[in-house]
């Protein structure tokens, strides 16, 4: 029951001058045809009227003088304009849509790259709903300005002059009489879509607020059924849909008002056009063909004024989206990449922290001090509580944020200065919540990398013990997964989430081992996995497995940001701290248990 | 045609209002036609002598006629097109009554996103066809009756000649019609691939980026649109044909009048006004011919969606009140008993749960325990029934479950589930979702007791405080020690708690569990926990492996087994000692 507005309801002018230009500015490369389009709309606009008074030369210039040929000459001449415009109406119309889908193509695709680039802190504080509004829906409603408001606009306003110039051509006098209701048609016009505009947000509202009560009900049906709620909810269901049906027939009210309304007027045009006209054609002051084709544009007058009206709020729903679009684009939230990267090349692996201090928030440092060495191939197993700043340290190793103080540094150079993608390339991260992509669990493995070959994928998936399962599945490897994995279970996508880092076989490996309690045969394959995939590569690990704390070469134990103790197995334990009592604590007991 | 029958019943509830709307499409349209023939007599009457006054007695006379015309097209409006809203609430209301009562198995497989599109889509396709289906239908007919005779009584000839174009109208708008629908639906669908698209790349924008794949990511992105283009412009090439084929077809009409009619000036058997108003008819017929071939497919969308609705109406209610059910029971003890009881979701799906047996005596305090995905929410879920258990029996106080009145037994549980749920609405009217009535003194002991009464005494309007979209966003723990105060406000014999404290920080934890002990005092509890702290002090323990019970016992029992319960109480102490350090 969203009651207020958030960003993306708000609606404002229809015309802001600054938004117009850049919006034009992707109409730029598309200029010449643009132009193009409004020349020949210009040209055709003017079609529609001719007929009207080729009429009148039908009537006054042949049928009164009997004038066979004359009359076949008429009739083919209106037979060939009515074709011209059909044709070129088409085209045109077909244009401008292919113009509006190409802009918004460009348009879609600067948004989306953009974002590609935005730094990690940008994710952190934007709802991902309200980004996804932003490529789709936002750009969506740009199409319809691009494509049928900017160059229609021309083709809506030149009929409404040609009719004019028409009407004033055969005679100014009898024009200004049936204009005389013009005024009150523009004006009803406009006001009736003013009204129009508001019941519709009206109704808008009320259905929004019956979708959401919907949405809610039916996500939280479990709730309503276990609290016998089903009356009172329904109930309450009941006044949100009365809502919504009165915001409906106040609408139709409008509607029931102007569709009879514009006909009284263009009948008071009629009934004007025989009483002056009539009395001039008695005077023999006026021809009868011109009579005959004034009939016939006061048909013609109230199609291009309805459009126009509704040409408004095209304009101010697209100024309202491109508003957001911009504010998007112009968002800087980057990782800034080095101008002049140091090439790396076949990496060691050889990684060092500096003094390194960190806060997501200024000055609230989550890594205090930090300094800790790791030799090519050797592993590092950091243990700590939740909040001690573990994975932190994955994060600005990657350069997902980065540092306030200190160095880190691979193969002695500053991260800083090696191109982004290039530190990524060799940095391979398993994180402990799997994120799955929809698609097969072959593209989930190489993420759709073509230099992943499928024996590479196959060969990774058997390394950590995937391949098993997989092949039992109904489509083996091009088995679909769905809305976020719901297919697998948890331990088979920790699975597939190995085999993805080993398929691109880094120097170094960030792993976060999952704290979930699977079942005991699936614990059995996963370590057997991370053995696999600490081989031979730098790793960081955040453990929970005993077996892997033990195994690596240093152990840092972190605490609220700080290193407490660091040093290999036996040392911690010599040194009688908090891992020695860790130890005694707890994984004695487990390994006695294990051995029983 | 035979699935809208089903709307036979709303049509007979407004009757009279339709049968009123038909008479004004009736006496609309004969005002409509009727200004046509005062123009022709006007013009005719110039090429004699005519007065001043005769003409503007005309000219009077023609807005008159529109005039009251018009206020009975004002009125169909307000009579049919009402209708059509009425109906369409009744509908919608009836769909809502029957979703409410559906077993949550119906919820399982089915989407949120397309239950909501029955709701809205649907029900408005259907809506389309009540309200301007059958005004235009209605209206089309008539006006096309009355206007062929009157064009006939002018020139017959001329009239068939200039008609020709017509029924090609119909028929594009029909063709096109369905052409549109079709593409219009492709795009819909290309978009809805493009949302998802983008919605899970900004999920997943951590690894996205950790895997160095921002540029196939575009890559793909650009795909998706450039097919979104090409469906666009499919559509475009339809859509396009629209508006200048109607001018050709109608412009054609014109032109044949003129043409024919006109030699038939020369040659003295028409005048002037008689063309005319030819040409005014086929002005009026245009309209009805257009809407003619959308009617047609508006019918047919309509009948599509009401056989989905219908589908969803027969849709079986499963979990119900039976004929055994002894509506004699109106309180319940809390003594339960699962007896060789197993479950599966799906006919196909290996069981969720097998052999089930155990009994808890009135008042006592089961806990359960197991890996991820071992079948302890599934097992909690068989108590209120959420789901019916397939094989075996569930007895509360000797009783089957499924013989209890199914209002007894939920009102008698008080369910805390693992996904805490919570509606976009005060504070207090949350806390009392179970009660009858909104009780605040019920709800701040239940929410002391929950520990959550401290949090709201920050909340800017305490209980009145509304929460969710629209109002403060709860963290995970406060989310969590609401849905608890939620279910002991309710009062229950039956206290299910399933991981409702995962979000809850230890020590927290403690204090409620403290209270809970207090509060749990004859009342049946079950708790589901994957720390042992939470459930070392329950009455018995049971151990569910892969969906069957592993072991049983208390806590010290337990421990002595070196099983399952052992290995993750080892593994919790680590945790545990990390958290104390420093």
């Amino acid at each position: 029951m969203a009651q207020n507005k958030n960003d993306d309801e708000v609606i404002g002018k229809a015309y802001d001058a600054k938004l117009m230009r850049r919006l034009l500015h992707y109409v730029k490369p598309y200029k010449k045809y643009v132009v193009l389009a409004i020349v020949l709309n210009i040209i055709v606009a003017a079609l529609g009227p001719l007929r009207p008074y080729l009429t009148k030369i039908a009537v006054d210039d042949h049928i009164v003088h009997k004038n066979y040929n004359g009359l076949l000459w008429i009739v083919l001449a209106m037979l060939a304009t009515l074709i011209f415009q059909s044709v070129m109406q088409y085209f045109l119309t077909y244009y401008t849509q292919y113009l509006g889908q190409r802009t918004i193509l460009d348009l879609r695709r600067e948004l989306f790259a953009h974002t590609q680039k935005l730094a990690a802190r940008f994710f952190d504080k934007t709802p991902i709903g309200r980004l996804v509004t932003r490529v789709t829906n936002d750009v969506e409603s740009l199409n319809e300005l691009f494509s049928s408001g900017i160059i229609m606009v021309f083709s809506d306003v030149f009929i409404v002059l040609w009719i004019l110039a028409f009407m004033f051509y055969m005679d100014w006098q009898l024009s200004l009489v049936t204009l005389s209701v013009m005024p009150v048609l523009i004006y009803g016009t406009f006001l009736f879509r003013t009204k129009v505009r508001e019941a519709f947000r009206d109704v808008r509202l009320h259905l929004a607020r019956l979708n959401s009560f919907m949405q809610e009900n039916v996500t939280g049906m479990s709730v309503v059924q276990i609290f016998n709620r089903e009356k009172k909810e329904f109930k309450t269901f009941s006044g949100i849909n009365a809502d919504h049906r009165k915001a409906n027939i106040d609408s139709i009210f409008y509607y029931a008002v102007f569709y009879p309304g514009v006909e009284l007027l263009s009948t008071i045009a009629i009934g004007l056009i025989i009483w002056y006209g009539g009395g001039e054609i008695i005077q023999s002051r006026m021809q009868l063909g011109v009579l005959f084709a004034f009939l016939q544009y006061t048909e013609m007058f109230f199609r291009p004024i309805r459009d126009l009206s509704e040409k408004y709020n095209i304009m101010q729903t697209a100024m309202a989206s491109s508003e957001r679009i911009f504010k998007l684009l112009d968002d800087g939230t980057m990782i800034k990449n080095p101008e002049n990267p140091v090439p790396m090349g076949k990496l060691q692996g050889d990684i060092e922290f500096k003094n390194v201090y960190f806060a997501y928030n200024e000055n609230d440092f989550v890594l205090k001090n930090i300094s800790f060495g790791i030799k090519p191939g050797q592993t590092i197993a950091i243990v700590g509580a939740t909040g001690a700043g573990k994975s932190s340290i994955i994060n600005i190793l990657t350069r997902f944020y980065d540092i306030g103080n200190g160095s880190i540094t691979v193969d002695g150079v500053d991260i800083r200065n090696i191109d982004k993608k290039e530190l990524r390339e060799h940095i391979s991260i398993v994180l402990q919540d799997v994120f799955l992509f929809s698609g097969s669990i072959r593209s989930n493995i190489s993420m759709n990398n073509p230099a992943i070959s499928d024996e590479k994928i196959i060969e990774a998936a058997t390394l950590v013990g995937a391949d098993k399962f997989i092949r039992e599945l109904p489509n083996k490897y091009d088995e679909e997964v769905k809305e976020r994995g719901a297919t697998l279970s948890v331990g088979q996508k920790q699975l597939i989430s190995f085999a993805r880092a080993l398929a691109y076989d880094p120097q170094i490996l960030i792993l976060d081992e999952a704290t979930s309690s699977v079942d005991t045969e699936a614990e059995q394959m996963i370590q057997r996995a991370i053995e696999q995939l600490l081989k031979g590569r730098t790793a960081i690990v955040i453990a929970h497995r005993l077996s892997t704390i033990q195994n690596a070469n240093t152990i840092i134990v972190l605490h609220k940001g700080e290193i407490k103790e660091m040093g290999n197995h036996q040392e911690l334990l010599a040194m009688r701290g908090i891992y020695y009592r860790l130890y005694q604590l707890q994984y004695k007991d487990q390994e006695a248990v294990k051995n029983v | 045609m035979k699935n809208l029958r089903t709307l036979k019943k709303y049509f007979v509830r407004y009757k009279a209002k339709l049968l009123w709307g038909m008479l004004f499409i009736l006496l609309s349209n004969a005002g409509m036609v009727y200004v046509p023939i005062i123009i022709k007599d006007a013009i005719n009457l110039l090429q004699t002598r005519v007065s001043y006054e005769a003409l503007a007695r005309y000219a009077i006379l023609l807005v008159v006629v529109s005039a009251i015309s018009g206020l009975f097209r004002f009125y169909i409006r307000q009579t049919i097109i009402v209708v059509s809203r009425e109906i369409e609430y009744d509908l919608r209301g009836d769909f809502w009554k029957h979703i409410q009562e559906l077993p949550l198995r119906y919820f399982q497989n089915n989407s949120t996103g397309t239950i909501m599109a029955h709701a809205t889509n649907d029900i408005n396709a259907v809506r389309m066809f009540i309200g301007p289906a059958v005004m235009y239908s209605t209206d089309t007919l008539l006006r096309f009756v009355y206007v062929i005779v009157i064009m006939c009584s002018i020139s017959p000839s001329v009239t068939v000649y200039s008609l020709i174009p017509l029924p090609f109208l119909s028929f594009l708008v029909f063709y096109v019609g369905k052409m549109i629908h079709v593409r219009f639906t492709a795009i819909q669908e290309v978009f809805g691939v493009l949302t998802t698209k983008a919605q899970e790349n900004f999920s997943g924008i951590r690894v996205v980026k950790s895997y160095v794949r921002e540029d196939s990511e575009i890559e793909e992105f650009v795909r998706i649109s450039k097919d979104s283009l090409v469906k666009n412009m499919s559509l475009a090439k339809v859509q396009s044909l629209f508006q200048p084929i109607l001018f050709l077809l109608t412009g054609l009409s014109i032109i044949i009048v003129i043409g024919a009619g006109g030699a038939k000036i020369m040659r003295g058997e028409l005048l002037i006004g008689d063309i005319t108003a030819m040409i005014l008819y086929l002005g009026i017929l245009i309209w009805p011919m257009i809407a003619f071939g959308w009617v047609i497919n508006i019918i047919q969308q309509a009948e599509a969606s009401m056989k989905r609705l219908n589908k969803i109406f027969a849709e079986p209610l499963e979990i119900n009140n039976g004929p055994d059910t002894r509506n004699d029971i109106t309180e319940i003890t809390g003594n339960i008993e699962f007896r060789d009881m197993s479950f599966t979701y799906r006919a196909g799906l290996t069981p969720a749960l097998k052999n089930i047996n155990f009994t808890i005596p009135a008042g006592k305090t089961v806990a359960i325990m197991g890996h991820t995905g071992c079948g302890k929410t599934s097992l909690v879920n068989l108590i209120p029934r959420l789901y019916d258990a397939t094989g075996g029996e569930i007895f509360i106080d000797g009783v089957p479950i499924k013989q209890l009145p199914l209002t007894v037994l939920r009102r008698s549980i008080g369910f805390v589930q693992q996904e805490a749920f919570l509606f976009s609405d005060t504070l207090l009217n949350n806390l009392s979702y179970g009660l009858r009535e909104v009780n605040e003194e019920q709800v701040m002991n239940a929410a002391r007791i929950a520990r959550f009464d401290h949090d709201v005494k920050d909340f800017p309007e305490k209980y009145n405080t509304i929460i969710g979209e629209r109002g403060i966003t709860l963290s995970g723990g406060q989310k969590q020690r609401a849905t608890l105060a939620r279910a002991i406000a309710m009062n229950p014999k039956i206290l299910i708690l399933d991981d409702s404290f995962s979000a809850v920080d230890t020590h927290t934890e403690e204090e409620i569990l403290k209270n809970l002990r207090e509060f749990m005092k004859g009342r049946t509890s079950i708790l589901i926990s994957h720390r042992v702290s939470t459930v070392q002090a329950a009455d018995i323990i049971i151990v569910l492996d892969r969906g069957s019970i592993a072991e049983t016992g208390t806590h010290d029992e337990l421990l002595a087994l070196n099983g399952i319960y052992s290995e993750i109480y080892y593994k919790q102490l680590l945790e545990k000692e990390l958290e104390e350090l420093g």
